[in-house]
């Protein structure tokens, strides 16, 4: 019998994939850079800088926030963050509080709370008894969708992220990499006791736990997967011994495959935040006309696949978990639509699609492997003469009108063919000599 | 040689050879050399950048605005390559790598950069007196302050150490100084010349102001440094206005205060008096919400303040965060505590509802008048140490200047006339968003009324 209910949010941080940072001009795409060769007095936060925000990474947050059912703020607004840290050089981050660009949404039937945009804090690189600060990634652009703790189960969470990954690459948002680091997931998690029969006591309904544990520093699916089961297991085993859980935030150690604590929280922040006066408030609408343009979704391609295509399911999921690939896959089916089954078959099962860059080439390619070398003219028409000397019967009952069964004599001219007949020719020949008999 | 007042009495001198760019700069260096040790004027003297400057100045164009105008900045403008404190201890060895927009526009325009000036430390103060390295002594009275927190940029352009200098105005740190020091000093309209490159105070208030003896002068700095650069986003472009040739001036009846000084009411009603002589209609009008202009200001200042300095944490710039001065600590603490959690509501919050409703007094106010005539401190420079002990006193000084910075609107501080113990005394004038070009014929047309003389202190 379940004893607690798990009841789990998700932070979300994606890096867009815009060609500057969030609000200098520094490039984004900071991965396998040389330290601290990406940067400027604005992401250094030296002083006199100031911001300027990165309309591209404006308009794919609220393409996201589309995509998502999120209202847009019509007025958004950035907001000073502030805490002492060595990776943030300003010591304030400059994200959004009040009035994000995105508010609300939902996904696989999770509720979004919001989508906000932020800057990225620099690296920190520990060696020995040296802390060491890279500022490449210091200022990046950084999306960040927080859901309502929604989550039951350690699979939804999974799916969800999944799907969301799926999404970014679809609106072309982000390649969203869990191991490049432009999608970065913590979960907040606690434990709350079921009554007896696993029934949840009704005036508890809606009420959280008065803790949450943050876990962080998830760098893959199977980490996320792995961590939320060994707090999962930790919080369960705490509770049973009527202890009382902590607000912290934990990671997870993959050698010993349990969460750590590091760092406990008394109170909450304080942030100190209030609107950035150096970025006037957004106009959102002017951004909405230009991020309207929404591609198909994830789920409406899978919808559309199993309908049009009356692929398997899983032959679907794989082809629409690569965007390229399902469009090269409909390329494809649109120059043979007879060989939708084929195409599938081997691009899932043989990877074909990787040696022929067009679909054009692939396709020309399973033609000449599908076409087969039929039975002779002169091989098919011995074959029908014995098959209706050796069934008699069959060929009365055609001639007293039973014209099924010319079913049953294309099946066996095609054994004694060994499948290599014309199945046209076959049927032709058949009724010509059949009518020679009546 | 005499050292020239204006930007056309420089260009005149250099174009008809009268002199060249590098005996301007020696007359310059000269007059730094003679009293900056004791008047704490300049921290830096960039006499090779100045005599570099100059060789080309001679050599080539001397065409553009400010070709062979000697220039000083307040030291929290950036300059490639020259130390830049703030006035700060904290600052004490800092270089940057990069200028101020506004520095490489005037520089652009030909202007010769000689050095770098005393001012509060951080620009926090109304006297010069909190710099960390000393303070500056206004050049009309040694005894007296020079103003603040540009306390630097009016005693170089009234010593003659420099012809022209850029100041900043987030509560009245240009136009008070100015004012003190027998100078024009114009607070720009919020969001026309780029804050890009100016060590922040307090990002909203924030303004590049700008010292020179005429208001010609000024208007040609300021048509230099205005505009877009794409590195301040609350910046925006417009059109010099044609400018009318009627006009209508208020003065607030909320002005007229306790705290001001006879000779300031006095000089107050003569400016009227003159404006009305040339046809000029003044008008009472008010302004209800006055009172509330300091301790609104004192509630968003230090609140950003609190934000701008979290960055010198010790761990950048060399100086632990104890080198702080006393006011920079008193206006972090202020900040912190206004933008607590709790409190955030109380102070600050509330703070931006009546900073909305004093625009909406001078929205109403500008559907009437053209401008308005303020004074710009409620006394002539005070004397050296009168108001250190009480920095509640100190900051009432910012009672006439802080309208500007938290409305938006532009001001330009001209001087008028001398007191009795001889020390300059002026008032400013306030005009819509935008409306730069407007204050400058009013001030030219005052100062052509009065027969208005530039002269140097020393």
């Amino acid at each position: 019998m379940q004893k607690y209910i798990n009841i789990i949010g998700l932070e979300i941080h994606i890096e867009p994939n815009t060609k500057s940072k969030m609000f200098c001009s520094c490039p984004q795409d900071h991965f396998g850079a040389k330290p601290n060769t990406q940067t400027c007095p604005i992401c250094l936060g030296l002083p006199g800088a100031l911001p300027y925000a990165n309309k591209e990474a404006i308009k794919k947050t609220i393409k996201l926030g589309l995509a998502l059912g999120s209202k847009i703020s019509e007025k958004s607004k950035f907001y000073r963050k502030h805490y002492f840290y060595p990776d943030l050089p300003k010591g304030y981050q400059i994200s959004q509080k009040d009035n994000p660009f995105c508010v609300g949404g939902s996904l696989m039937s999770k509720k979004i709370n919001h989508i906000h945009l932020e800057e990225d804090a620099g690296k920190l690189i520990h060696s020995g008894d040296e802390s060491l600060i890279d500022f490449n990634r210091s200022g990046c652009a950084l999306i960040e969708i927080v859901t309502e703790p929604v989550f039951n189960n350690v699979s939804e969470v999974l799916s969800f992220v999944k799907e969301l990954q799926l999404i970014a690459r679809y609106l072309d948002i982000s390649n969203a990499d869990m191991e490049k680091g432009t999608m970065r997931l913590e979960a907040n998690i606690s434990l709350k006791a079921l009554l007896g029969g696993g029934r949840m006591d009704s005036r508890e309904v809606g009420n959280l736990p008065d803790y949450k544990v943050e876990l962080k520093n998830i760098n893959s699916f199977k980490f996320l997967e792995k961590a939320l089961k060994a707090e999962i297991e930790r919080q369960t085993k705490a509770l049973d011994n009527s202890e009382k859980l902590k607000q912290e935030t934990r990671g997870y150690d993959e050698k010993t495959k349990t969460t750590f604590s590091q760092r406990t929280k008394t109170d909450s922040d304080d942030y100190r935040y209030f609107p950035e006066p150096d970025i006037s408030p957004i106009n959102s609408t002017e951004y909405i006309v230009h991020s309207t343009k929404i591609p198909e979704l994830p789920q409406a391609k899978r919808d559309r696949f199993m309908d049009m295509y009356k692929l398997p399911k899983d032959y679907v999921e794989i082809l629409i978990s690569d965007l390229e690939r399902a469009n090269y896959f409909e390329q494809a089916v649109k120059l043979a639509p007879d060989l939708t089954k084929s195409i599938a078959d081997l691009m899932i099962n043989k990877n074909m699609d990787n040696e022929y860059p067009e679909p054009a080439g692939f396709v020309k390619k399973i033609v000449e492997l599908t076409k087969i070398e039929y039975a002779s003219t002169s091989d098919l028409e011995q074959a029908i003469k014995d098959v209706l000397f050796e069934n008699p019967n069959i060929v009365d009952s055609y001639i007293n009108g039973k014209g099924q069964v010319i079913g049953f004599l294309i099946g066996q001219v095609q054994k004694v063919l060994q499948g290599k007949g014309d199945p046209k020719m076959i049927n032709v020949k058949l009724i010509e000599s059949l009518q020679k008999n009546i | 040689m005499n050292i020239p007042l204006t930007i056309k009495e420089t260009q005149d001198g250099l174009k008809s050879k009268k002199f060249s760019a590098v005996e301007l700069v020696d007359a310059y260096l000269a007059q730094i050399k003679k009293y900056n040790s004791e008047y704490n004027v300049f921290l830096t003297v960039t006499e090779e950048l100045a005599y570099a400057k100059a060789k080309e100045i001679d050599r080539g164009d001397k065409t553009s605005h400010l070709a062979g105008v000697i220039v000083s900045y307040k030291d929290i403008f950036l300059t490639k390559g020259v130390r830049t404190t703030a006035g700060s201890k904290i600052l004490e060895s800092y270089i940057p790598p990069y200028s101020a927009t506004s520095v490489s526009r005037i520089e652009a325009a030909g202007a010769i950069p000689i050095g770098k000036l005393y001012c509060d430390a951080f620009a926090h103060g109304a006297s010069g007196e909190n710099s960390d390295f000393g303070r500056t002594l206004n050049p009309w009275g040694k005894e007296y302050v020079p103003g603040g927190s540009s306390s630097g940029s009016a005693a170089s352009v009234s010593a003659g150490m420099s012809l022209i200098s850029l100041g900043s105005d987030t509560g009245g740190s240009t136009r008070q100084p100015a004012n003190f020091c027998n100078l024009v000093g114009l607070k720009p309209t919020y969001g026309v010349i780029p804050r890009y490159g100016v060590i922040s105070m307090s990002s909203s208030l924030d303004t590049i102001g700008s010292f020179a003896h005429t208001v010609d002068d000024i208007e040609i700095m300021f048509d230099v440094m205005r505009g877009t650069d794409g590195y301040d986003s609350t910046v925006s472009n417009f059109k010099k206005p044609n400018i009318k040739n009627k006009f209508k001036l208020g003065i607030a009846k909320e002005y007229f205060i306790d705290g001001l000084d006879s000779e300031v009411e006095n000089m107050i009603n003569d400016v009227k008096k003159t404006y009305e002589k040339i046809g000029i209609e003044v008008v009472e009008l008010t302004l209800p919400h006055t009172k509330y202009m300091v301790p609104v200001y004192y509630i968003i200042q230090p609140a950003e303040v609190s934000s701008n300095l979290g960055r010198f944490d010790g761990i950048r710039y060399g100086s632990a965060r104890q080198s702080f001065g006393e006011e920079a600590k008193r206006r972090i603490m202020i900040g912190s505590y206004v933008l607590s959690a709790g409190y955030y509501d109380a102070y600050y919050e509330k703070a931006m509802k009546v900073r909305t409703k004093i625009i909406n007094d001078f929205d109403e106010a500008f559907k009437t008048v053209d401008a308005i005539i303020s004074p710009v401190s409620p006394t002539p420079a005070f004397k050296l140490g009168a108001n250190t002990s009480d920095p509640l006193k100190m900051y009432l000084e910012d009672i006439y200047t802080t309208t500007a910075n938290l409305v938006g609107i532009p001001g330009l501080a001209i001087p008028s006339t001398f007191s009795k113990s001889g020390l300059p005394i002026g008032f400013q004038l306030l005009g819509p968003r935008f409306s730069e070009h407007q204050l400058f014929e009013l001030g030219k047309k005052y100062h052509k009324e009065i027969d208005y003389k530039p002269k140097i202190a020393l």
